[in-house]
């Protein structure tokens, strides 16, 4: 990947410090983050590199990385880290900043999953895995994907056919409707100290 | 005794031998649990992946039913949902002006303080370790359990403050004190692909063919979970994993209430033990 820089501070690092109240600077690149990721071998860039190129202000690069899509959020990688840096959170601010921004998810099928997933909370409150399931497939045009599961599931009583919603939708509406992409944070939190 | 109980959406379809299994235990045990009335999904991964608040407010919306019946102590014993509280709980403590977006999101304010237990903590630090040896009719000897805690009950270890986030040892004192033997092995808090299931099934079946090999040359004959996820991915997938793999592992995924129910000498049936993908029939034969 050829990168473009400038010697100007990086926006995009301020922008991520911000939002998450993390402080991206922090990181000295160890690399132990990326040593323990369950992920690593099915995504271009470690999560330590990732946050190199947010330093290096790679705003268009790290909001297309498949990366915070793959990020199975285990949390391994946060609890490791020597200086403290939730690198998880960071994943996810990634995603939900991606997300703000229209940036089309360049792991469709983890999308897919996401946008099945919360139609069916929205909907009932709680989440229908049968219908959350045909959804998805649709979605991903993946019609059959482990329809053999499907009968024996049934079998055994594990797949309900039909929808339990909770009595009380509106208030569940009322959460979709007004909950924002950020929690809001203090001004102070998210300015870096060096 | 009683306590909350937030059931979540897995331990009534695809985890409900977890479910069963659990009120088959606390029967036996006289413990009541009062479900929180009219729960929602706590969200789980997708929530908190696509909008911050939504994740907070989705856990926050159960806190809120709970005070309101007036719970103070809730049992989540999906992993999942136990983490999504606990985040939910730890934000809040950490933010008033998450405080008061909550508040203005759900038209309500949780007053009093509603702990969240897994069920580890559950039946170590409420219940008792005492009360439950002495409860024990039949002991799990000759069972050797890898006890796999994956990653929600552990970590972040900021957030959920249980256990050691990379060598906890709650579950393998709790099969101990069942009378059986937990092998050590090197993947007990290795993750499993978590909601990756559905859409990234490869990254899941590698990840599971890890903690399988892991498992075997430990010598364990059995994984015991606490987690929906966890156990979906690793017995639903194990036939996949074969597949893919050409391995031949034929190891049954239980819930750790599945085993507390066997040495309290509850029927294999009455615990779920015949819903798994995995045949449990070595396991139950000596029971």
């Amino acid at each position: 990947m050829q990168l473009k820089l400038d010697n100007n501070v990086s926006q995009f690092a301020e922008e991520i410090e911000s939002l998450s109240g993390l402080k991206v600077y922090d990181c000295y690149q160890c690399g132990k983050c990326s040593a323990g990721c369950p992920v690593g071998q099915f995504t271009e860039e470690s999560p330590t590199r990732l946050i190199r190129l947010i330093q290096l202000n790679q705003k268009e690069a790290v909001l297309n990385s498949r990366t915070p899509y793959l990020c199975a959020t285990c949390s391994t990688c946060s609890e490791r880290c020597p200086m403290n840096i939730d690198v998880a959170k960071i994943m996810e601010t990634v995603r939900i900043l991606a997300s703000r921004e229209h940036v089309k998810s360049p792991v469709k099928e983890v999308a897919a999953f996401s946008g099945a997933f919360l139609d069916s909370v929205k909907s009932n409150g709680r989440l229908f895995e049968f219908g959350m399931t045909i959804s998805f497939n649709l979605r991903n045009l993946t019609p059959l994907k482990d329809a053999m599961l499907g009968p024996v599931m049934l079998q055994k009583g594990k797949l309900a056919l039909w929808p339990r919603s909770i009595k009380n939708k509106e208030r569940i509406k009322r959460i979709f409707e007004k909950s924002s992409y950020f929690e809001p944070r203090a001004e102070s939190t998210g300015k870096k100290e060096h | 005794m009683a306590y909350g109980y937030y059931p979540g959406c897995s331990l009534h379809s695809t985890a409900k031998e977890y479910g069963m299994s659990l009120m088959a235990v606390c029967r036996k045990l006289s413990i009541e649990l009062n479900e929180v009335e009219d729960w929602n999904c706590c969200g789980a991964t997708p929530a908190h992946t696509t909008k911050e608040e939504l994740g907070i407010a989705l856990a926050y919306s159960n806190l809120l039913n709970a005070s309101r019946q007036g719970l103070e102590e809730v049992l989540a014993p999906c992993a999942a949902c136990y983490n999504r509280l606990k985040t939910a709980k730890y934000a809040l403590n950490h933010s008033e002006l998450l405080q008061k977006r909550m508040d203005e999101i759900t038209g309500g304010k949780v007053e009093h303080e509603v702990k969240v237990f897994n069920i580890l903590e559950f039946f170590r630090d409420i219940y008792g370790q005492d009360n439950l040896k002495a409860a024990i009719l039949k002991p799990l000897a000759g069972l050797n359990v890898a006890c796999y805690y994956g990653c929600l009950l552990v970590r972040p270890s900021k957030v959920v403050n249980f256990d050691d986030p990379e060598d906890p040892q709650s579950m393998d004192e709790l099969i101990r004190l069942l009378g059986g033997t937990s092998v050590n092995w090197s993947c007990k808090t290795e993750c499993c692909g978590g909601s990756h299931a559905i859409p990234e099934t490869d990254i899941v079946l590698e990840l599971g063919k890890r903690i399988f090999s892991s498992a075997q040359s430990a010598g364990a004959k059995m994984i015991a979970v606490a987690c929906p996820l966890c156990q979906a991915n690793l017995d639903m997938r194990q036939h996949q994993i074969n597949e893919k793999y050409k391995t031949d592992f034929k190891m049954p995924v239980v819930y750790i209430t599945q085993l507390m129910g066997l040495a309290l000498g509850i029927s294999p049936v009455e615990l779920g033990l015949n819903s798994h993908f995995v045949s449990t029939g070595e396991l139950v034969k000596q029971f």
